[in-house]
């Protein structure tokens, strides 16, 4: 009984309704996703040759769907999922509407690592390098934010308690000295190092393959793996470490958990698509507003969001500048800075009012 | 029953408290007064499996609290603490529903409809927590609490209810309103532990009163025992304050003299 009405300040139906709507739109932007490029494959041949009948199409859009679209669908769908529920989890977690990935400081960690690969990779890590192939970059990028989410909960917990404060404040501190390195990478890259790191910092979904898939879907499907795990008690953690103790949550291990599991989705999306920015702090704010913050729906709605406005973003992106093609971070940046800005100023915004 | 043997607690050298000994029985109102500093809070967070003492044990019927999973510690008391904010906003009901999803019930939202009428909170269900005052919102806790043990006894076993100052902020009527249902709490068999700082009330409504000083135990026994001019002059200073009625020209107020 998915619409049952249950009552006065109980959001449940609300809940699987917005679940509901979103799984609608998550359906059409993968449609939307596999019809728009430079090339289009017509409505009518997508739906037959998904339904199995794929005669009609030519051998070019065949090969365009297979070795094209349906990877880089499947890579935005995964991206977006992973990057918008670690900022849900992340939110709960500091109980901060505001916080992110980005702002403990896992994504510039990720990053650093990154340009270290593209900028040292000829010189002084060349032997890794060779040894790692293609994946050099993409593993370097996963290990950096991993390095990072470490190291934060080393600094930030003592007697087997994570300071919230001491937490976001060392993720400014490590962004700022991860920039810091950055700069003087960046100051050593060649001309063609630095069109790599420019693009790569945008973030894209341009390099998508098979194996970027596999890659990182282990990582996700962990992620969305513990969100029955994690729900109740990151609702309980809003009320504070002692209250959720007092409900029966086992708080420090809910924090390890949500930790790593913020680390996977955030470095492995890092590690194939660069830095996108937006997802995870504009998608959990928007279904707050929809559906309530209960992570129970909260989390479920923020991987459906998350994937739909990926692919919705990287339509445009491949769209609007054919046969060019933006970077991804480009427009997410476009949609979600306005709409978080507009959270934070706006009359009920989270800058209108005192934050514990 | 709920024991605390010998328990003593330190934070950066200080010991916050030492070496106290005290026991909540089923059926009894048991209320912790005493001065800032006293230890009130530390002696219910390592009652409550919250803090571990540095030595002494707490058990709960026979059960070390360090071999209890949170969970099931979840399903044999409650805690109501002081202040609450919250950033993120979830409705009156559904903060109460998190105690009784935490005690496991079968319909949660149900539960804790029931547990806001009990406060006094009926038709506050969808009212966002961060846009209530401060008594509403130490009542919506309430509610939480409460229906994490909706009953007072379950199989033979009686629940506590955990009380951290559960009258701050509110006005007199509600302040006794609170007290009263934890009361019935205690009378249905449950164990009530509360700290207030409202000496009358404390007299009232404690079965049992511990007078904490200096992180120690001073006075403990019935509130006419307890509440003497000798120890209410050397806990907080003020001589010559129990049962008398101060200068004409001041009003004052008894709610313990109201018409029931």
């Amino acid at each position: 009984m998915p619409f049952r009405r249950t009552g006065e300040g109980d959001r449940t139906s609300q809940g699987v309704l917005v679940l509901f709507l979103l799984a609608v739109l998550l359906v059409f932007s993968c449609l939307l996703s596999l019809h728009v490029g430079p090339t289009g494959v017509g409505l009518r041949d997508l739906f037959s040759y998904l339904t199995g009948n794929g005669d009609s199409l030519t051998i070019q859009e065949r090969v365009i769907l297979e070795a094209v679209r349906l990877p880089r669908t499947a890579l935005g769908l995964l991206i977006g999922a992973g990057l918008a529920v670690s900022g849900a989890m992340m939110q709960g977690l500091f109980r901060n509407p505001l916080a992110d990935p980005g702002i403990v400081g896992v994504t510039s960690g990720a990053g650093l690592a990154a340009v270290c690969a593209i900028v040292l990779g000829g010189g002084v890590l060349a032997p890794i390098a060779m040894v790692l192939g293609n994946q050099f970059l993409p593993l370097m990028a996963f290990f950096g934010g991993l390095l990072v989410t470490w190291a934060l909960y080393a600094i930030a917990t003592r007697d087997g308690r994570t300071s919230t404060t001491a937490l976001i404040l060392c993720g400014i501190a490590i962004g700022a000295l991860a920039g810091a390195f950055m700069g003087l990478l960046i100051v050593m890259a060649d001309d063609r190092q630095l069109r790599d790191i420019t693009f790569w910092s945008l973030g894209s979904l341009g390099g998508a393959t098979y194996g970027r898939v596999l890659s990182i879907l282990p990582f996700i499907v962990f992620v969305m793996g513990i969100i029955p795990f994690v729900a109740k008690g990151l609702d309980a953690l809003i009320l504070g470490d002692a209250a959720a103790f007092h409900m029966g949550i086992p708080v420090q291990r809910l924090k390890k958990i949500v930790i790593v599991a913020v680390a996977a989705a955030c470095g492995s999306t890092v590690a194939v698509a660069g830095s996108i920015g937006f997802v995870g702090i504009v998608v959990p704010h928007l279904l707050r507003l929809a559906m309530g913050p209960s992570h129970r729906f909260l989390l479920p709605g923020s991987a459906l969001g998350g994937g739909a406005l990926l692919l919705i973003a990287d339509s445009v992106a491949r769209t609007v500048a054919a046969p060019a093609e933006l970077p991804i971070g480009v427009i997410t940046a476009l949609f979600g800075a306005p709409v978080f800005l507009f959270l934070l100023i706006g009359k009920n915004g989270i800058g209108a009012r005192d934050l514990p | 029953m709920i024991i605390a043997d010998k328990v003593t607690a330190s934070r950066s050298g200080r010991k916050l408290i030492d070496d106290i000994s005290i026991e909540l029985k089923p059926g009894q109102f048991t209320v912790v007064i005493g001065p800032n500093g006293a230890g009130k809070s530390t002696l219910m967070k390592v009652l409550s499996g919250e803090m571990q003492p540095d030595s002494g044990l707490v058990s709960y019927y026979g059960t070390s609290v360090d071999l209890c999973q949170p969970a099931d510690l979840a399903r044999r008391r409650a805690v109501l603490p002081q202040a609450t904010q919250l950033a993120f906003p979830f409705t009156a009901l559904e903060i109460a529903r998190m105690g009784a999803v935490a005690h496991g019930a079968l319909n949660p939202s149900e539960e804790a409809r029931k547990a806001l009428s009990r406060v006094g909170l009926r038709g506050f269900e969808s009212r966002p927590y961060p846009s209530m005052s401060g008594g509403e919102q130490q009542r919506v806790q309430f509610a939480r609490a409460l229906a994490q043990v909706p009953q007072a006894v379950v199989d033979g076993v009686p629940r506590a209810l955990f009380l951290d100052e559960p009258t701050a902020s509110l006005d007199l009527g509600h302040q006794i309103s609170v007290l009263e249902t934890a009361r019935d709490f205690a009378s249905a068999g449950g164990m009530v532990l509360a700290i207030l700082h409202d000496l009358n009330l404390a007299a009232e409504f404690a079965d049992h009163l511990v007078v904490l000083h200096h992180g120690r135990v001073v006075a403990e026994g019935a509130c006419h025992e307890t509440v003497s001019d000798d120890i209410i002059a050397s806990v907080y200073g003020i001589a010559g304050a129990v049962g008398r009625v101060p200068a004409a020209h001041i009003p004052y107020v008894l709610p313990q003299s109201r018409n029931r």
